[in-house]
């Protein structure tokens, strides 16, 4: 099938091994990827802040753009959740209201995708360390993904996976929240260190770069040799 | 005079900071999940016990009137008076005036969020009048002259070493660090109050409309001390605490119990229908019930936020909250804190002057997914937070969003943003965590990310 590669703008110009991950597995798995420039970002920050006008000015052509999509696949729970769950509610009672609804069932995580919708668990994928899996928050609550990732680590040859205390607690990143709050922010990332370092795990893996980018400015900070990688760079490693 | 939000950043700060205050309530919560869990999986189904508490508070809270005024008919047929009302103030010399007209001059008192939210005790005490909070959390809080922590585990933030200094200083006794004899000291002192107190005040978990009777559940008999001793019973209750039918408290009484504190029923359950009847041998002579509306029924106008009136305290959103758990209580500056209180205070108090309660989430549905009656409670968050910006829009947020959405919607402009992010980043590295980092609110405690070469709409444009 033709699959619509959402990139969020942090993944793109921060992480693009995520993305370039991505591609590269969906295309092993046969798949035509396209993967239009013009998106960017699907306006978290303002909506998360109250700032709905200035959200759907940067929803709005999101949405006109994904409207023919077969299926939009993102790297992140996060604004996976945000196109998925809330796009219905930012844009009700306006003229995109049934482009919205009509978009959301169209919308795929990247781990819910391959284990759910193609139901694909072994990638072939080789990588040989103990990591720990955080649950993000969105992923986890807003689209209900909790099995997706494990069945996938799971048939990584060489992976050890153990499971932290509170994998489902917040890192504290919470999108501006952490910058408007750093001090509560931190605090909640200190604790999720911690749960992540008694396991003793090489790697904290997630399938939001969002929460991982909180998580290892924390550890880099503090010197850990604890490191962190997204779900999607773990699958496509041979 | 500080704001609400600087006093709110302020406390954060402090708490953040303190190791041993986060670990002792982290410790504490960690045992409360434990317990919870064991308790959550003696129910059937808790997701559908879950789904059922729902639609019955539902149903009393869009029937709020038929109920209310069930309940008050009921009530007085049995020799109570209901007193309505209002705000706050009205409530306070409501109670002020039966204690006033009965004479009294000692009072003593249960434990009642309600009381808190109407600073009740200040009032009293204001009035000359002895007031002891018999609740053994509350005690303890009470003599250090301070707010209750938790809306159900009030003195959470203490040791028993804390408590030991505390009764020392305060009731005069022996050091001891056995709880039992921290527990005997606090009753000796109170089982005097109970005998000379003239009133006694509660709280109240429900009011049954079907059959006009309060419910309170506790574990320690103090409040039922505090309502049967006293000639004179005053119960202040919430309007939203209303249940239709007795039954209901079958699934409630344990749902509450276990959400709240991980037990499968509270230690004592008690209900009250009135006053002492003709041929009864005790109980109250008299039996005031005082229903408080207080901006409750503001809410109630809501329709997109009127659930959050389905809240019967539970405390169990506070209890999974890793805000409350790395701020602590105190930090909110609210008789409610937590999640529940962050999404009702802005409606309580004003929203422009309590709108950072509701900003200052992750937004991560812990608390949604704990409570036993499914108030949607962080999204309620990011209404609030939507409500706030749309009255009182900050210029600069909204500065900063739209010119945000101006470069994100222009490819051209959006990849020479991130070439100058990364031409510039040595002269960030030269400034990071310096007053002159615009990132300071993330370096000051997190390292950024290094740019890479290339990004990956790059890698994209080169691989076509």
């Amino acid at each position: 099938m033709t699959v619509t590669l959402f990139i969020p703008c942090f993944v793109d110009s921060l992480y693009p091994g995520v993305g370039i991950s991505m591609v590269r597995i969906l295309e092993r798995l046969g798949h035509r990827v396209v993967c239009p420039e013009e998106i960017a970002c699907c306006g978290q920050p303002a909506f998360n802040s109250g700032y709905w006008p200035e959200a759907r000015e940067v929803a709005g052509p999101v949405l006109r753009r994904l409207q023919d999509a077969e299926v939009v696949v993102i790297a992140s729970g996060s604004c996976g959740a945000m196109l998925k769950v809330f796009y219905p509610q930012l844009f009700a009672e306006t003229a995109q209201a049934e482009a919205a609804k009509a978009l959301s069932p169209k919308v795929w995580e990247f781990s819910s995708f391959l284990a759910d919708k193609l139901g694909v668990t072994d990638l072939g994928a080789r990588f040989p360390a103990k990591v720990t899996f955080h649950d993000g928050c969105h992923g986890l609550r807003e689209l209900g993904i909790k099995t997706a990732p494990r069945r996938l680590l799971e048939k990584v040859q060489g992976l050890e996976l153990v499971e932290m205390a509170d994998a489902e607690t917040c890192c504290g990143f919470g999108g501006t929240f952490s910058a408007k709050f750093p001090m509560i922010s931190t605090a909640m990332g200190e604790v999720k260190c911690a749960g992540a370092a008694e396991t003793g795990a090489d790697y904290i893996v997630s399938n939001d770069s969002s929460c991982l980018m909180h998580v290892q400015g924390l550890l880099s900070r503090q010197g850990s040799p604890i490191k962190t990688l997204h779900l999607a760079e773990i699958l496509a490693q041979r | 005079m500080t704001t609400h939000v600087q006093d709110f950043l302020a406390q954060a700060r402090v708490v953040t900071r303190d190791l041993r205050h986060r670990g002792l309530i982290q410790t504490a919560l960690r045992k409360y999940e434990t317990a919870r869990d064991r308790k959550k999986a003696a129910f059937n189904d808790w997701q559908s016990a879950r789904q059922a508490a729902a639609e019955t508070k539902w149903d009393a809270i869009n029937h709020l009137d038929t109920y209310l005024a069930e309940f008050a008919d009921k009530m007085e047929a049995r020799g109570t008076q209901v007193h309505w009302a209002g705000n706050a103030a009205e409530a306070r010399e409501i109670i002020l005036g039966i204690i006033r007209s009965k004479g009294a001059r000692s009072i003593i008192k249960s434990k009642a969020m309600t009381a808190e939210e109407i600073h009740l005790n200040d009032a009293m005490e204001k009035a000359g009048y002895e007031v002891v909070e018999s609740d053994l959390g509350e005690f303890i809080v009470q003599l250090r002259h301070e707010p209750p922590y938790h809306i159900v585990f009030p003195a959470m933030h203490l040791t028993r070493d804390d408590i030991n200094e505390l009764f020392q200083k305060e009731l005069g006794s022996a050091s001891t660090r056995e709880p039992e004899e921290l527990t005997m000291i606090a009753r000796r002192a109170l089982r005097r109050k109970y005998i000379t107190a003239d009133v006694g005040i509660t709280g109240a978990n429900f009011a049954i409309a079907e059959t006009g009777m309060i419910s309170i559940t506790e574990n320690e008999g103090n409040a039922r001390l505090t309502a049967a001793l006293p000639k004179t019973m005053i119960t202040l209750v919430g309007i939203e605490k209303v249940l239709p039918k007795l039954e209901d408290l079958a699934l409630f009484l344990p749902m509450l119990a276990t959400a709240g504190a991980g037990q499968t029923i509270t230690g004592y359950n008690t209900m009250y229908g009135g006053p002492r009847q003709p041929g009864e041998c005790d109980g109250p002579e008299e039996y005031h019930v005082v229903l408080l509306d207080n901006r409750r029924t503001e809410l109630l106008a809501d329709p997109e936020q009127r659930d959050a009136l389905h809240c019967i305290r539970c405390g169990a959103c506070l209890n999974v909250c890793p805000i409350f758990k790395n701020v602590g209580g105190h930090t909110y500056g609210t008789t409610y804190s937590g999640p529940v209180g962050s999404v009702i205070t802005p409606h309580l108090r004003g929203l422009q002057d309590w709108k950072h309660l509701s900003g200052s989430s992750s937004l991560c549905g812990a608390c949604t997914e704990a409570c036993p009656v499914k108030i949607d409670l962080h999204h309620h968050l990011l209404r609030n937070r939507r409500n706030a910006a749309f009255g009182e829009p900050s210029f600069f947020e909204r500065l900063a969003y739209r010119l945000f959405a101006f470069v994100i919607n222009r490819p051209g402009l959006y990849r020479f943003a991130k070439e100058a992010g990364r031409l510039t980043e040595p002269l960030q590295k030269l400034i990071r965590n310096t007053p002159l980092d615009p990132a300071r609110a993330w370096t000051g405690s997190r390292d950024l990310p290094p740019m890479p070469e290339q990004s990956f709409k790059e890698w994209w444009e080169e691989r076509r």
